[in-house]
Parts: structure tokens; C-alpha cells; sequence
């Protein structure tokens, strides 16, 4: 990225040059998020994304709560991936602890995180054919995610904040409709996936609006650190589930989704794709899950040892790592989380560059952000 | 490439170093004054191509900061961490690595948000999420008088 100083950027040189202000209330921000908008005509210059509108401190919260509270923090930083951050802390939990958590907590960890995931890329789809002035993709996705969430509700009370992985396993056993009603859904969903091709990927606008928009080589993907579905549609290979397999995800049979354009389109293809894959793993585990204890023994209070760890796990929207410094308390002396969505924010400026300003909805909805995994 | 073997490579170009192995990755502890130095040989060393930097944190220890890099070679599939302790606890100042992995400006801005640890050569050091005139509610000595409830 070139680089500039701020006053540059946020003085109106030029006949033709403006600053303008999207957000933090502007609903294709798909939350509180600002972007200073520098422009030349309809052109975009420069994007400068203000965070902190959702700031809650999370990790100084984190530093006075035991670990089983700290999974209910997690849960509000990347709400749409609930299950996988509350497994990146569990698992740190357990590798630090030495505690072996049962077969059947790892099976159903690993088909949970892949609806979660399903349910995430829905929930993307839906809103980023919305920013399209696509309204009806908002409809169908919702329909289609709306099966996930009865799951998760019938299973553990409830539908977004769930909590549900936590230190040792789980907190409490599946329902017995789980397995049935996860294979009607994916009995369900493959019908309902080729709709969305037909809705949005064939659709001539919507591929006018994303081919080509946003492009981003892949050594910028590295550099900016940009994983997930957005590093992947530049053909960074940065899936956590291939690179360090965790939970199930060693005994399971997938692809990992690459694309090389690195433009909107790869993204979107890449979660589309991704979709698919998810099932695939779903069907391998469902009908598999091993009988036995839904959580191992943990001790009332948990400690960690003295020293430091770490844990990488993928979530919907990329890499997340939680870093915990500990001095063998109940509380962690000092915890980081590597979220995902704040090293993807950070390509915009570089994406928007020389494009149009209402492309800059098109390119950030592309990215999936959410605000309040940003803020933390 | 193995943990081993990066030890050994790591050993070779750093000899004044002491290369950690034995635990989940490879892990160092470097002086503060050398931190851009050795982070320039790990990202172009053909050896080590450590191109993808995870991860960046600060640590208050109280009596000094650390700042710990987690980095990782896309391409030859190894991980190291580099630990530096900033032994200035009034005043932290580290060189920026910014300019060889640019999620790294970001990240240094969260932990100067955060932490309050200024970063040397940094394009763009603002704060990020707080007000200009906050503490650094990350510092163990951090108070707030409204929201804090001691227990």
C-alpha cells in the first residue's frame, strides 16, 4: 500500500475531490463500522476503516474470569462461528490441562462447527446478495438457516450465543433427534444449494459486479494475513482444518477450497463451494458418532499450568488463534485472540483502489466482516 | 520442514541465540535493538520463508513488556515464535516490523491501543479503537474508577 499521511488523505485537494463518511449506522456495514471515504469523483482513493465502535475490552475481561466463563466472551466476538470459538478455548483448555476429551465429543464438535459454518456462509449469502439490491437471496438464505438454528435450539436452548463447547466437551449430551434432523437438513439443503447458483452465481449483474472487483494477489493475502474464504479465493492455502487438524477433522475426507482469481467472485465461490464441502463432512461423521460420555472429568477448578499456549482453529471466517499467558491461576494471567475478521478489514483500502464508491458494498460485503469480532 | 531442523538452520544463522525446541513449536528469545534484523533474515532466508506473520502480542510482565511474533512459512509449512522482553516498562519502544508483513501495522496499532508500546518507523501509529487521552487497559496498573468492580 502507498503510503500517505492522514491529513493527506482527509483534505479535499482538488475540484472533484471529497471525503465522505459511511458508517458507523449504515446497514452495509453489517454493523457498526466507519469508513472514510476519500474520493476522486465517483473514483475511490482511499478507504480508512475506524474501529472501536464495539469495543467491550474482551481480553481485560478475560484476564478476571476462570476459563469456563471465558467461553461465554467468545461466543460474542464472532457470532456467527459461536461453536468454533468456544472450541478454540476448549481445546486450549485441554492441551494445557493434559485432559483427553472423549471420541464422541470430538464427532460431534466437528459436525457442529460445520453447521455453524453452513449456517455462517448462508447468513453471508443472504446478505451479500442483499447489498446487491438482490433482495430475494436474503429470503432464501434466511429460510435455509433458520433449519440450522431449530437444530441448534432443540439440541442446547439456543439459536446464536450458544456456549455449548466448553472445557472438558460439551455441556450437556445432543438430543436424540439431532442425527435425524442434521440428515434431514443436509437431505434438505442439497436441494436448496443449486437455488442459489441459480439466483445469484448465473445472474448477469451479479457477475458484472464481482468478477474482476477487488482484486488481491496472493502474496498480498499473506502479508495482510487475510485467511479464511478471503485468503482462499487468492490461492493461499490457509485452512487450520488441512494445515493443524483438530477435533474429527483428521478422519474425515475433504477439499480444501482454492480459487486463483482473488477477486469478489472467488470469494464467493469459495464459501458457495464451501458449502458443499461442509455437508460432505457432516454426512461422513453423522451417522458415526461413538457412543459415550459427552465431557471428561474436569476439576471443579480449572488451572493451567505455568507458561504459555496456543490454539488455532478455522472458523467460518478464517484463522483464529486464542493465546493464553498463564502463571497457573484460575485466571489467565494474560489472553489474545488473533481474530480473523481484524486482519481481513485491512486489504479494503487496498481492494477498493480505483474502483467505484458503490463498489466499496460490493468488495466489503465480499470480505463477510463481523464488527464485533474486529473490536473484540 | 522439521522442528529439528529448524532448530539447527536457526542455530546456524542466529549463533549468539539460544533455540528452543522442545516444546509445541520452535521458540527464541531475541534482544529488543535486533528484533527488525532478525525478522528480515527469517522472511528472505531461502531456508525459512517465514512470509506469513499470525500473529502479534504484547504482554505486560510489570516489571518489563514482552512482545511476542508468531510466524509462519506458508510455503515450507513451519512455524517459529519469537519472544522479546522491551525491559523500558516506563516507556516501551520497539522497532516496527511493518514493513516486511503488512498485517503487522495493524496488529502494532492494537497493541500501541492496547498496551501503550510505541512502535519506531510505524507509517501510521493512531490509536484504534479508543479515544486519543485513554490509558492502556491492558497495563496490569490499568484503573478505571467507573467500570472496574475489585473484588
Amino acid at each position: 500500500m502507498q503510503e500517505v499521511e492522514l491529513s493527506d488523505i482527509l483534505t479535499a485537494r482538488e475540484d472533484g475531490d471529497y471525503i465522505v463518511n459511511i458508517g458507523p449506522q449504515h446497514p452495509s456495514t453489517h454493523g457498526v463500522m466507519r469508513f472514510v471515504v476519500s474520493l476522486k469523483g465517483e473514483m475511490l482513493e482511499y478507504v480508512i476503516p475506524h474501529c472501536g465502535y464495539i469495543h467491550r475490552g474482551i481480553e481485560k475481561m478475560c484476564e478476571r474470569m476462570t476459563y469456563p466463563q471465558i467461553i461465554h466472551l467468545t461466543d460474542r466476538m464472532d457470532y456467527l462461528s459461536a461453536h468454533m470459538n468456544n472450541e478454540a478455548v476448549s481445546l486450549l483448555v485441554e492441551k494445557a490441562t493434559g485432559v483427553e476429551v472423549p471420541e464422541r465429543v470430538k464427532y460431534i464438535r466437528t459436525i457442529l462447527s460445520e453447521l455453524q459454518r453452513i449456517a455462517s456462509h448462508q447468513l453471508w449469502w443472504a446478505a451479500f446478495g442483499m447489498d446487491m439490491g438482490g433482495l430475494t437471496c436474503f429470503f432464501y438464505g434466511l429460510r435455509d438457516r433458520e433449519h440450522i438454528l431449530d437444530i441448534f435450539e432443540e439440541s442446547f436452548g439456543s439459536r446464536l450465543l450458544h456456549s455449548y463447547v466448553c472445557p472438558g466437551g460439551l455441556m450437556g449430551d445432543i438430543h436424540p433427534n439431532f442425527q435425524k434432523r442434521t440428515k434431514e437438513f443436509i437431505k434438505y439443503f442439497r436441494k436448496k444449494l443449486p437455488e442459489y447458483d441459480q439466483l445469484l452465481t448465473g445472474n448477469v449483474i451479479f457477475e458484472q459486479r464481482t468478477k474482476g472487483m477487488g482484486i488481491m494477489s496472493k502474496a498480498d493475502a499473506i502479508s495482510f494475513g487475510a485467511t479464511g474464504p478471503v485468503g482462499r479465493g487468492s490461492n493461499f492455502a490457509c485452512d487450520i482444518r488441512k494445515k493443524f487438524p483438530y477435533s474429527a477433522y483428521d478422519k474425515v475426507d475433504f477439499k480444501e477450497i482454492l480459487y486463483t482469481e482473488g477477486d469478489s467472485w472467488a470469494r464467493y465461490k469459495v464459501r458457495v463451494d464451501e458449502m458443499w464441502e461442509s455437508m460432505k463432512i457432516i454426512e461422513q461423521l453423522i451417522d458415526n458418532i461413538p457412543e459415550g460420555d459427552y465431557s471428561a472429568k474436569m476439576k471443579p477448578v480449572i488451572k493451567l499450568p505455568e507458561g504459555e499456549y496456543s490454539q488455532r482453529v478455522e472458523t467460518a471466517k478464517g484463522d483464529l488463534g486464542v493465546f493464553v499467558v498463564s502463571k497457573g491461576e484460575k485466571y489467565p494471567y494474560r489472553m489474545h485472540f488473533r481474530t480473523p475478521n481484524f486482519n481481513n478489514l485491512f486489504v479494503i483500502s487496498q481492494l477498493c483502489a480505483g474502483n467505484k464508491i458503490a463498489d466499496l458494498i460490493a468488495i466489503s460485503g465480499s470480505l463477510d466482516l463481523v464488527i464485533p469480532d474486529i473490536d473484540r | 520442514m522439521e522442528k529439528e531442523q529448524l532448530g539447527l538452520v536457526l542455530a546456524e544463522l542466529f549463533p549468539t541465540l539460544e533455540i528452543n525446541t522442545s516444546g509445541d513449536s520452535v521458540r527464541f528469545k531475541a534482544d529488543t535493538a535486533d528484533i527488525h534484523k532478525i525478522a528480515a533474515v527469517l522472511r528472505d532466508d531461502k531456508r525459512l520463508q517465514f512470509d506469513y506473520l499470525f500473529n502479534l502480542y504484547g504482554v505486560d510482565r510489570e516489571d518489563r513488556f514482552s512482545m511476542i511474533y508468531g510466524l509462519e512459512s506458508t510455503i515450507l509449512g513451519h512455524i517459529v515464535v519469537i519472544e522479546t522482553d522491551i525491559a523500558d516498562h516506563d516507556n516501551p519502544i520497539i522497532d516496527t516490523v511493518s514493513d516486511l508483513w503488512k498485517t503487522a501495522q495493524y496488529q502494532e496499532r492494537e497493541v500501541y491501543d492496547l498496551m501503550g508500546v510505541k512502535f519506531t518507523n510505524h507509517p501510521d501509529l493512531r490509536r484504534l479503537f479508543l479515544e486519543d487521552g485513554w490509558g492502556f487497559p491492558l497495563r496490569k496498573d490499568y484503573k478505571d474508577d467507573i467500570n472496574f468492580i475489585e473484588r
